[in-house]
């Protein structure tokens, strides 16, 4: 049954995460501090998200592609 | 974004899925048994119903900014997975998808599967087969068609942009009975991935409260930024010291030959 769950949950990761994390978070955390300086501080922080989303995507093929023998990660 | 917009993103996106589903089905069918084939497509289909069924009317519970901030955020997050593999696809990183090679993967493990049925299927390996692949590929389609027209709010025509896209790759596979090898999915990958991380940028930033500047103009600026990014990604990675480790036809490059791809090839996707 915890075999079927881990699996079952492994699909969904695979699904909507797919192979690196870093990506969804890194998604996550900007939408957070945008939500965050529009509501508390009052800044209309509209640039943010498209910034830390062309990073992510930047990082995230730095990781893949730097040093070929340790693009295990993903 | 205008209705054409809306049903042409859906349409391209379902196209790409519908493609890769084929490939798996047909791989089932002829070398296994049309029968079992049909039925696990037909189950995956029901499975699916039921998810667009439970799901469609669960979105429309929630306020429009917070489901634009949730969905804004799968969106990007599904968008980011689509653009890495397409730029490291695009720069030789990764072998290109072909849906030939796929195939013929497909083909020779099903050949080397042992045969038998069960609970009422004659072929079980062909049912799972064609199950799996339609289930997978059909979430993709679902996923995509439910999030854009639920943003937009016209389900009805991301349904119909969807389902033109599940019946033309339908048709095509029926008359060629082969893989769609000279669709250009990974150029369409590419273009698929610019236009859901920046549908995602776009609403999930709205969803957080931000006021676009120029309003739903600043969609069509996004779109234009991020691929214009990705291209130079792409010219980036080709030009690094390192170099593709794979040429452009996905095979390893001169002197790499023994080398593997820095990025293995994925599954599904």
């Amino acid at each position: 049954m915890s075999r079927r769950l881990r699996s079952f949950a492994a699909f969904w990761y695979d699904f909507v995460i797919g192979d690196d994390w870093r990506g969804a978070a890194a998604v996550a955390v900007a939408l957070a501090v945008t939500a965050l300086l529009v509501h508390a501080a009052g800044i209309n922080a509209w640039w943010l998200t498209p910034v830390c989303v062309i990073a992510a995507l930047g990082w995230s093929l730095h990781r893949a592609t730097a040093g070929r023998s340790s693009a295990g990660d993903t | 974004m205008n209705a054409f917009a809306l049903v042409l993103t859906v349409f391209v996106a379902c196209t790409v899925e519908a493609v890769e589903a084929l490939t798996i089905v047909l791989a089932a069918g002829l070398t296994r048994e049309w029968r079992s084939t049909f039925q696990g497509m037909a189950v995956a289909l029901v499975v699916l119903a039921a998810v667009v069924a439970a799901v469609g009317p669960a979105l429309t519970l929630f306020p429009l900014s917070t489901l634009r901030l949730v969905v804004g955020a799968l969106l990007a997050v599904f968008g980011l997975q689509w653009l890495r593999k397409a730029v490291l696809r695009a720069s030789g990183y990764k072998g290109l998808h072909d849906e030939t090679s796929i195939y013929a993967r497909q083909v020779e493990a099903a050949r080397a599967a042992a045969t038998g049925g069960r609970h009422g299927v004659g072929d079980w390996y062909a049912f799972t087969l064609s199950f799996k692949g339609v289930l997978l590929e059909g979430l993709e389609v679902v996923f995509i068609a439910i999030t854009f027209g639920d943003n937009q709010g016209n389900l009805g025509l991301a349904a119909l942009g969807a389902a033109a896209a599940v019946l033309v790759v339908a048709a095509v596979g029926v008359a060629a009975r082969a893989p769609l090898a000279r669709v250009p999915e990974n150029t369409m990958k590419l273009a698929v991935g610019v236009m859901l991380t920046s549908f995602g940028t776009f609403w999930g930033a709205e969803g957080a409260g931000v006021t676009w500047p120029g309003h739903d103009a600043a969609l069509l600026v996004i779109i234009i930024m991020m691929a214009a990014v990705t291209l130079g990604y792409i010219a980036l990675l080709r030009r690094s010291p390192a170099g593709p480790a794979v040429t452009a036809a996905g095979r390893p490059a001169a002197g790499a030959a023994a080398a593997s791809p820095a990025v293995p090839e994925e599954g599904a996707r």
